[in-house]
């Protein structure tokens, strides 16, 4: 199964549930109070969902390292590999 | 000289590292007349330190700032053995540079890396051990986690890297977190198997490598690494990049 198909798998089975829920199609006759929670379910879910977005990417945007280490290291690395290539007489 | 004790405490913390196992390492070079030597230098190294068996492959696309002939100086300097040139006429994919190295190489592994010195050869002797841990399929570096990280990248550049991370784990969830780096090992017979299935450019492709690899169920290992951004002022994400990312992130989504 791709992951697309998985997607929708997914999506409509909420939804499926959603509408059972909200909209009484199986005559469960749930209390009113499951029904008003589950009618606006679908919009919380996706703000929450919008939000978790926005905080993980903002956490790690300003969590990502700036390896100033490693970049010195380099430079440092690169002028003994020049100077060792020279001796090994490499022409540039 | 290692005292015998030094060299007894080496050998039971790497177990196996004279077992016949051979790396080759793939540099497929555009342009790199620069940095080709440096890289080079930086692999003899590190190998030379860590004691494993490797030759590295230079496939270069016809650069017209003569990369072939400063491949053939290293040759001359570091013996036939341990450079291996396996030239084309012109630019052609990524995907078929892989080809056209592995035919001709001779280990068990696979390296591949960029020859521009983003990639450090000093993480090599780390994913070679990741490898041993777990015999994992494929070792894939990674920028996201643990002491990983960027040098060079402004704000912009980090905010898309990260969204961009973000969506394709959302979407794809492939078990890896570095998606389009190219810093990897791979046994020889994942790369080749790979290879075939792959048919996208760019980052794309490295990102369809691992994607692929999950649904073949092979086992990924992970290393954090420093990726050093030496380019500076341009920023190689340009709208372009985005627009075919996105195309073949829906690609991969649609189709694995």
């Amino acid at each position: 199964m791709t992951k697309l198909l998985q997607w929708l798998f997914g999506v409509s089975l909420v939804g499926l549930v959603w509408a059972v829920v909200t909209f009484d199609l199986l005559e469960l006759s749930l209390p009113r109070p499951y029904r008003e929670v589950a009618w606006p379910m679908p919009l919380y879910l996706l703000v929450s969902f919008g939000c978790y977005s926005l905080a993980t990417v903002g956490y790690r945007v300003a969590t990502f390292n700036d390896c100033e280490e490693a970049a010195k290291e380099l430079q440092e690395q690169i002028k003994e590999a020049k100077e060792d290539l020279r001796r090994k007489g490499l022409k540039m | 000289m290692l005292s015998p004790l030094v060299s007894n405490t080496r050998k039971t913390s790497t177990p196996g590292r004279d077992n016949g196992d051979k790396y080759s390492v793939l540099l497929p070079t555009y342009n790199e007349r620069e940095n080709l030597p440096l890289i080079v230098w930086l692999l003899v190294k590190y190998f030379g330190e860590s004691g494993y068996k490797y030759e590295i492959i230079v496939i270069d696309d016809g650069s017209p700032d003569g990369t072939l002939e400063i491949a053939q100086q290293l040759q001359g300097i570091y013996g036939e053995d341990k450079i291996l040139l396996r030239p084309r006429a012109k630019k052609l994919g990524l995907g078929t540079a892989y080809i056209h190295g592995m035919k001709h190489a001779t280990g068990n592994f696979i390296i591949i890396m960029d020859a521009d010195l983003s990639h450090h050869p000093k993480f090599i002797p780390e994913f070679i051990e990741k490898q041993r841990e777990g015999d994992y399929d494929l070792v894939s570096g990674t920028r996201y986690r643990g002491n990983g990280g960027v040098y060079g990248w402004d704000l912009r550049r980090k905010l898309i890297s990260r969204g961009a991370n973000f969506l394709t784990q959302v979407l794809l969830r492939p078990g890896a977190s570095d998606l389009t780096g190219s810093f990897r090992l791979y046994k020889k017979e994942v790369l080749e198997s790979l290879v075939e299935r792959c048919v996208s450019k760019g980052y794309v492709f490295q990102m369809e490598m691992i994607v692929r690899a999950r649904q073949l169920n092979y086992t990924v290992g992970e290393v954090p690494i420093s990726f050093v951004d030496r380019v500076y002022g341009e920023s190689k994400l340009g709208g372009n990049e985005i627009v075919s990312f996105a195309k073949g992130l829906l690609t991969l989504f649609a189709t694995t």
